[in-house]
């Protein structure tokens, strides 16, 4: 029989809890829906844009009248339940209607804090929580006069700007002598006050309300100092208090909030609660990215999946007034053990102070440039230790802003017309016009629908400050546990340790045994797992050439018009006149209709037919050729200089060095692709410093620098260490690769994995621990006894025919 | 062309979780074959980009397009949501092991 759901609370945390609930088991409950106001679901950040004529209140409407209807949920909107029968099980409104349930789930919300003051009680004041507020608002707004707005919070700071953009004079005031004391310190607060007051508001800091003047309607305040201010409007934002009048009044045990375990049950195991009305592990949350992460875990197990925990969350805040751009996250003051990084630029009107404990991110306020926001909010939660970064840290993420943006510190004074993602052409207006119109909250949806920051991801930063300056003062970004691919809960971590702890030898075994969600996986988590598997047990994995992108089914780059490019691998970059010939005769008898020479020092042959490839791969082959991997996540190309054999600067035999490098590397796959480069001298021809592995040689020996990276984002490498002999730079080259073949997640390029787990613990390992150098060293020669067999020469042979050949042909 | 139905040869000339293609005056077509040995056919050009769908890899009853990623559902030719696109299909009998497509 289908069971009966009852929800209480027909706002976002409920109503996104039923919506997971609908996608994972669509068939498990009948729903009935409850909710105080007559309204549908709607954004409840949105508030403050209604207010401020930026939005009309259709845009915030989440989940029309209709989509309950599509969905068979009974709605009962401007319905309140006054009461909760737990033993017989059912609740009942105020008018008299009673609705049995199986499960309970509560999402009440918060209201806001009214201040047990003589006058509170007077109309003309108001809290700022639901769409009426915003219109009795509105109707004052229309008379003019003077609002008073008490608390200059996140909340209560959007009110007067709003209130103030309708034509009221607004005055705020606050309790402490900093605004938005919980988010900023004295200096961000002072310039956000002085930007405030720009914007025509005005502060009475450090005054505290006695009474709310007037009778019959508001007429002013008086303050405790004995002083007067007139008001026809006076909006309380002061905070919020769980709502849990409800819960408590059904002897369910609440302290702030309804308390709640890791599953999001209260203590009646029929009855769940999510959302601001919650007490989770001591915390409770008034920002909407927490209540996500709760109906995420609380459909699961209403769906009866029961697997999922809720864990808490970190929460960062950014504040939702036109022009102003402010970030804040973590604990931001700084005590005895904490140590303070601060930048301080008034003309430019930029406040940034990093708190950091124990080499650890601690918490962070960022006032004028918040671009580096999600990146710090990222490093907080992930608890990453930041010690190799330290010299930079301040100064963000560097190049989040790519060519002829970088100088725009504000997104919001970027025009909509501005490209936003280079490489899919996707405009801020158009952004944000799909955000609106699609309901979007997070960086996935964003992606999806735009496509924005979809390829290379350079823009990433840039997206996610534009929608969360579109959704409002908080969103939700990825918990730091990050699942492979929708297939699975698991991450890239967990799956690698399984793979060998439960020793699993094949994709099909994999996916059954960690319970993968769809029968053969996607085109996502395929791919990697069949790295990770082909990397655990290099010995015995049979290749799954399906489970491969086609680059690396048919050996050859796909081009855009469905022919491919092929690449022979030309050793270090040096060649013959002989070879050169071979590669002219190859490339004229296959009609080849662009030579191209590569930034990797070989020659590209472009615009050859899938059907041509093995012919063309058996007359390269004769010439000595074998493949180059171009097309591959795996060992791309050595690039060298000439070094001492020609050059009058060089200092060793870069090149002889380089093409023992790759002889030794070729063959060998990867995370993600992979570039060397030896340089003969200091002047660094060969680029040694933006590859993945680099030698600069110098006249006693060899710098061995890694994690290098020319590509989307420059990254220049870290310098590893300094060897005297070309004995010491092959181990070294064969262990670093090891350890990231063996520690990188797949698509993950050797630079964001350094700076993920830190240029000390790779130096702990490859550097200062010789055994384990060379342990890995031993596995890497180990796995390159089976990797080394030349692919084409293989196809060329008939191997895997049937992808070149049609299944058919049909004549005119 | 006119209608037709057309001998393609045995189910096990297609790999699962593959496809090959069909040369057609007007094109190429693909002709994939699932997991569970479901056999699907459609035009050989992405809705978005013209890619070629049958260089893919096929998961469940999609395929991903190798050029820009873009999922086509195998049994409708539309594209998985939030994409927008379709593409032609066309039956494929599958008689004891034995393929036919039909043209219309």
């Amino acid at each position: 029989m289908t069971m009966r759901l009852v929800v209480i609370g027909n706002g976002m945390a409920g109503i996104r809890t039923v919506e997971e609930l609908l996608n994972m088991s669509p068939d498990t409950y009948d729903i009935t829906v409850f909710g105080n106001e007559p309204q549908p679901n709607y954004n409840r950040i949105l508030l403050s844009p209604v207010l401020s004529a930026e939005m009309s209140f259709d845009e915030t409407i989440l989940n029309s009248f209709d989509w309950y209807r599509q969905h068979n949920i009974t709605l009962h909107a401007g319905h309140a339940v006054t009461h909760i029968d737990r033993v017989k099980r059912f609740v009942s409104t105020d008018d008299g209607m009673q609705t049995p349930y199986d499960r309970l789930l509560i999402a009440t919300g918060s209201n806001p804090f009214m201040p047990p003051i003589p006058g509170i009680d007077l109309p003309g004041v108001i809290g700022y929580r639901s769409i009426a507020d915003v219109q009795t608002m509105l109707a004052a707004a229309q008379t003019g006069g003077h609002a008073v707005v008490i608390g200059g919070g996140l909340l209560g700071l959007e009110a007067a700007y709003g209130l103030s953009l309708r034509g009221m004079q607004v005055t705020v005031v606050h309790l402490s002598d900093c605004l938005m004391e919980r988010q900023l310190d004295k200096t961000g607060g002072d310039m956000l006050r002085k930007a405030l007051i720009k914007r025509g508001l005005t502060f009475l800091m450090a005054h505290q309300t006695e009474a709310i003047l007037g009778t019959g309607h508001v007429t002013g305040l008086r303050f405790k100092n004995g002083t007067e201010i007139a008001a026809s409007l006076v909006v309380m934002a002061a905070g919020i208090r769980p709502n849990i009048a409800l819960a408590k009044s059904a002897g369910i045990h609440c302290e702030r909030g309804i308390v709640v375990n890791d599953t999001l049950q209260t203590f009646d195991p029929r009855i769940y609660a999510v959302g601001e009305c919650v007490q989770h592990r001591n915390q409770t949350y008034g920002l909407v990215a927490p209540l996500f992460e709760q109906a995420k875990v609380a459909a699961n197990h209403l769906a009866q999946y029961g697997r999922m925990r809720y864990e808490g969350s970190q929460t960062s805040t950014k504040l939702k007034v036109t022009g102003i751009d402010l970030f804040s996250a973590g604990d931001f003051h700084a005590t005895d053990d904490d140590e303070e990084l601060l930048l301080q630029d008034a003309t430019r009107g930029i406040y940034k102070k990093l708190v950091l404990r124990d080499n650890k991110l601690r918490g962070a306020i960022l006032y004028g440039d918040t671009m580096d926001g999600s990146w710090y909010f990222q490093l907080l939660r992930d608890g990453t230790d930041i010690s190799d970064m330290r010299e930079h840290l301040l100064f963000g993420q560097a190049h989040l802003g790519d060519a002829g943006r970088s100088g725009a510190a504000s997104i919001l004074n970027l025009p909509d017309s501005a490209e936003i993602c280079g490489c899919n052409g996707i405009k801020k207006g158009h952004i944000i016009k799909t955000i609106l119109e699609k309901k979007l909250f997070t960086l996935e949806e964003v992606r999806a629908h735009t496509k924005a920051s979809s390829s290379c991801g350079s823009c990433t930063g840039l997206v996610e400050a534009i929608l969360a300056s579109t959704v409002g003062g908080d969103y939700s970004t990825q918990s730091s546990k990050k699942p492979l691919c929708p297939c699975t809960e698991l991450s890239h971590d967990e799956v690698r340790n399984a793979i060998t702890q439960l020793s699993l030898h094949s994709i099909p075994q994999l996916m059954q045994t960690l319970e993968w969600k769809t029968t053969d996986g996607c085109a996502k988590c395929r791919p990697a797992l069949n790295y990770y598997l082909l990397a655990a047990w290099p010995d015995s994995y049979q290749d799954d050439s399906r489970s491969r992108f086609i680059n690396e089914r048919v050996h050859a780059n796909i081009q855009k018009d469905g022919t491919y490019s092929v690449v022979p691998r030309i050793w270090g970059g040096v060649t013959s006149a002989k070879e050169l010939r071979s590669i002219a005769d190859v490339a004229d008898k296959y009609a080849v209709p662009t030579i191209k020479i590569t930034g990797g020092q070989r020659i590209d042959l472009l615009g050859v037919a899938k059907a041509d490839l093995p012919a063309m791969w058996h007359d390269l082959a004769d010439a000595g050729f074998v493949s180059g991997h171009a097309y591959g996540k795996a060992l791309r190309t050595v690039k060298t200089c000439v070094g001492s054999e020609w050059c009058r600067f060089g200092t060793q035999d870069s090149t002889a060095l380089g093409i023992r490098l790759e002889k030794m590397t070729w063959g060998s796959w990867t995370p993600h692709k992979f570039k060397l480069a030896v340089s003969g001298c200091p002047r660094n021809c060969a680029e040694s410093t933006i590859k993945d592995f680099g030698i600069v040689c110098v006249d006693s020996g060899y710098e061995i620098h890694v994690g290098g990276n020319g590509g989307i984002k420059v990254r220049v490498t870290d310098f590893l260490c300094k060897v005297g002999t070309e004995e010491e730079v092959i181990e070294y080259c064969g262990a670093f690769m090891q350890m990231y073949r063996e520690e990188a997640h797949y698509l993950e390029r050797s630079a964001p994995w350094i700076e993920r787990v830190g240029l000390s613990h790779i130096k702990q390992h490859i550097v200062d621990d010789a055994n384990n150098r060379s342990a890995l060293f031993a596995r890497f020669l180990q796995s390159q006894a089976n990797a080394q067999t030349d692919p084409w020469q293989e196809h060329a042979n008939g191997k895997e025919a049937f992808e070149y050949k049609p299944l058919a042909t049909i004549e005119g | 062309m006119t209608a037709s139905r057309i001998a393609l040869g045995h189910l096990n000339d297609i790999p699962r979780q593959g496809a090959r293609i069909v040369q057609t005056p007007t094109g190429e077509i693909a002709v994939f074959r699932t997991l569970d040995d479901q056999i699907f056919a459609l035009d050989n050009r992405c809705p978005h980009k013209g890619g070629p769908l049958a260089q893919g890899i096929v998961h469940g009853t999609q395929v991903t397009c190798p050029l820009h990623g873009w999922v086509i559902n195998l049994d409708s030719g539309n594209a998985a949501t939030p994409d927008e696109g379709c593409v032609n299909r066309y039956t494929v009998d599958n008689e004891g092991g034995l393929l036919y497509l039909n043209i219309y």
